[in-house]
């Protein structure tokens, strides 16, 4: 088994959790916003894991599975709001989606 | 069981029925309303005339009963309390509100049977009575003050009752603002008088002031006038005296209890117990009787034009309170409360008699368009007939005459008095007995000029035979020296009071005084059928010549103060203010609002509904709250 130092790792979910952050700010259709969000969330996940080895507990690995069930959860639901959307309003872009400003 | 230990249920009882009607008056049936606010009132007058019997048949100590319920409150050796003082003067004025509001009350059942918001008509009723209870029952004058401001209060609540119009509107306010002019005046009274005594306990006021002021000296001068500025206010004299014709806008039984029969009597209260300061302060006596005498003929000139029939009997008010300040500014103290106590059943009898023929002819006050109405209607006018009687003193047979012949006579034989005050009310007794009549020959004579299918109802009728029954003989308890000299009356009140002095040379004039009065009523009610009923072209003739339609339209419109005071008065205010609208106080709180506009303007910009700025948000505030926790 290769070792991995810790820092390393959690280099690593860092560059994801911006990349994925980046792609929620700049992103106008909402399926990719929620695709940039599983990255984030996966990147969370992933620090969770290098904590989780560095300490040699299997703690991270259960928070892991916690943040899987939760990404599935998120991703039905936003994916049937998705699909709402797209039936009123034809269109999923959040610029064109702004009807709830003051 | 002492009586007297009730006295604490005469105002308690009409104010929890004002309670008990406006918290929960809904759930009464429609009668029922009235006829429970009819009983509390009833039941107070019950316990006044129980508790009168026990004065009357034994006397407490002193003439006086006090009860103390508990202390208001106690500021630096200041201490009022809630506390009732009955005297002969005082059970006087408690058994006239009592029993006339009883009747009046009564007499509402039917008025308001078929009027909107009748819950909140018996409701502020009751506060009223509650009030003016207070006014007469407190001990100190804080609390009489109270009650002041409370009768106030339910005129305004009352004289806008109709408040869809806005007219009403507009009386109420007028009533408010001009008698809270007077009202001001006496709280400076007031309190000129807590500075100088400590204490506003009317008992103890009443027995240092002479001890600690000379006759005529000027502390004396300036609260006594600033009282009458209170009085002036409240009893619709001059020069205050504007709002009571508009307050004719409430309906009739309202201008029966409150501007007739009651609360306008309240300033002849507040001057005949406060009888010590002014007899301290001759001037100011003096000044009552002159504004008693000139209001009196003042009001009584207008009221020979008016044509609304309300508005006649407004105005024979403001004259017969002008009776009333002229007896009491000439120290005919008890003839004041003998005439205030009859005027309270002749007026409100009138009243109710009007609202009787108001309602029979759909709301048309004018008299001229009624006519004939004596076959239709021969309770109300036979009680009509009684309560005018009365008003115009018919001689010997009407409760009027009797007590107006007393004023007339202290007026001329009193030390204070003089021939001309004398000679101010003779003059008002023909003028009224003209306009009196006028109003009866005009509205209850001639020729029928509409039909009427009303029938007053019973619970009309009781109450205005009743009164009708007073007017004639409440007159009987004060007879004069020259009808036998029968004066229970006097006696009872006397005891408060001081008696009258009289010039010893003038004693021997009272039958002549009474002659002519006599003569003259019976003259101007001659005088009232040549020219409304036997010559009415007369009349016509001289309104269509120039002078005669200029007088008409000055004494028509109350000797034209509305429109002095409008002018004087309104007019530059209202200018004042228009001008200054835009002021330094108002750019203060004006600022502030606007700051908060703006930074209101500020953040709702951020709300634009755009979902990646709020993200933009979040992560931006993650970083701050993350570099604040890790490195600060």
């Amino acid at each position: 088994m290769i070792y991995v130092p810790a820092n390393m790792g959690l280099l690593l979910a860092a560059i994801l959790f911006l990349l994925g952050l980046i792609g929620v700010l700049t992103r106008r259709n909402v399926l990719f916003i929620l695709m940039s969000l599983e990255i984030m969330l996966n990147a969370a996940g992933l620090a969770f894991v290098v904590a989780g080895a560095h300490w040699m507990q299997a703690d991270g690995q259960v928070m892991f599975i916690f943040i899987l069930t939760m990404a599935a959860a998120e991703v039905s639901v936003g994916l049937a709001l998705i699909l709402q959307m797209h039936r009123h309003h034809k269109t999923v872009d959040t610029n064109v989606l702004n009807l709830l400003k003051d | 069981m002492d009586v007297f230990q009730l006295l604490w249920l005469i105002p308690a009882l009409p104010f929890f029925s004002f309670l008990i009607l406006s918290l929960s008056g809904s759930k009464f049936s429609r009668t029922g309303v009235g006829v429970f606010a009819t009983i509390s009132v009833g039941i107070s007058a019950l316990i006044t005339l129980i508790i009168g019997i026990q004065f009357l048949s034994s006397p407490p100590a002193g003439h006086f009963y006090e009860q103390t319920l508990w202390v208001w409150f106690d500021v630096a050796g200041f201490k009022p309390s809630i506390a009732f003082y009955l005297d002969p003067l005082s059970l006087v004025f408690t058994f006239v509100v009592t029993f006339v509001s009883f009747l009046i009350h009564w007499y509402s059942i039917g008025f308001m049977k078929t009027e909107e918001g009748h819950v909140r008509f018996f409701a502020y009723m009751n506060l009223f009575v509650f009030s003016m209870l207070m006014l007469v029952l407190a001990n100190n004058l804080l609390l009489l003050y109270l009650g002041w401001e409370g009768v106030g209060l339910c005129s305004f609540l009352l004289i806008g009752f109709w408040y869809k119009d806005p007219y009403n509107c507009y009386a109420a306010r007028k009533a408010f603002i001009v008698t809270r002019i007077g009202d001001t005046a006496m709280m400076v009274g007031l309190l000129m008088l807590v500075k100088n005594f400590n204490t506003l306990d009317i008992a103890s006021i009443l027995t240092t002031a002479p001890q600690t002021w000379s006759p005529g000296a000027s502390q004396a001068f300036w609260v006594t006038i600033l009282l009458l500025g209170g009085a002036v206010g409240k009893s619709a004299q001059l020069p205050l005296q504007t709002w009571l014709p508009d307050a004719m806008a409430g309906p009739s039984p309202v201008s029966a209890l409150i501007h007739a029969a009651t609360m306008v009597t309240a300033g002849v209260y507040l001057i005949a117990r406060t009888h010590v300061l002014y007899e301290l302060a001759p001037a100011v006596q003096t000044l009552v009787a002159i504004v008693g005498a000139a209001t009196l003929l003042i009001a009584g000139f207008s009221a020979i034009v008016q044509r609304d029939i309300k508005r006649v009997l407004a105005y024979s008010t403001i004259s017969q309170i002008g009776y009333m300040f002229l007896a009491l500014g000439v120290g005919a103290w008890s003839a004041a409360v003998f005439h205030f106590m009859i005027h309270a059943f002749f007026k409100s009898l009138l009243f109710l008699s009007a609202g009787v023929v108001i309602i029979a002819m759909h709301h048309e006050h004018d008299i001229f368009k009624m006519g004939g109405l004596r076959k239709k209607m021969p309770v109300v006018f036979w009680t009509f007939l009684f309560g005018a009687g009365a008003l115009a003193a018919i001689p010997l047979i009407t409760a009027g005459f009797y007590s107006k012949d007393e004023i007339l006579f202290f007026a001329m034989a009193s030390t204070k008095g003089s021939t001309w005050l004398w000679l101010a009310g003779f003059v008002g007794a023909f003028i009224t007995s003209v306009y009196t009549f006028r109003m009866v020959f005009v509205a209850f004579f001639g020729e029928q000029k509409h039909d009427i299918p009303y029938k007053p109802g019973i619970s009309f009728k009781i109450p205005l035979i009743i009164l009708g029954i007073l007017s004639l003989i409440a007159g009987f308890i004060e007879l004069p020296h020259t009808f036998g000299h029968f004066t229970p009356f006097s006696d009872f009140i006397n005891t408060v009071f001081p008696a009258v002095q009289l010039i010893p040379e003038k004693e021997g004039m009272e039958l002549t005084l009474q002659i002519s009065t006599a003569v003259l009523a019976l003259f101007g009610v001659f005088l009232a059928w040549q020219l409304y009923m036997k010559r009415p072209q007369m009349v016509t003739r001289f309104k269509e010549t120039g002078f005669g339609k200029r007088l008409n339209d000055f004494l028509f419109s109350g000797w034209k103060f509305d429109w002095l005071y409008d002018t004087f008065f309104v007019k530059p205010f209202v200018w004042l203010s228009k001008i200054d609208k835009s002021d330094f106080v108002d750019r203060i709180y004006g600022g502030v609002a606007n700051l908060n506009l703006y930074f209101n303007k500020l953040l709702s910009a951020t709300q634009n509904g755009n979902v990646r700025s709020y993200v933009l948000g979040v992560a931006l505030g993650a970083v701050i709250a993350l570099t604040i926790i890790l490195f600060l």
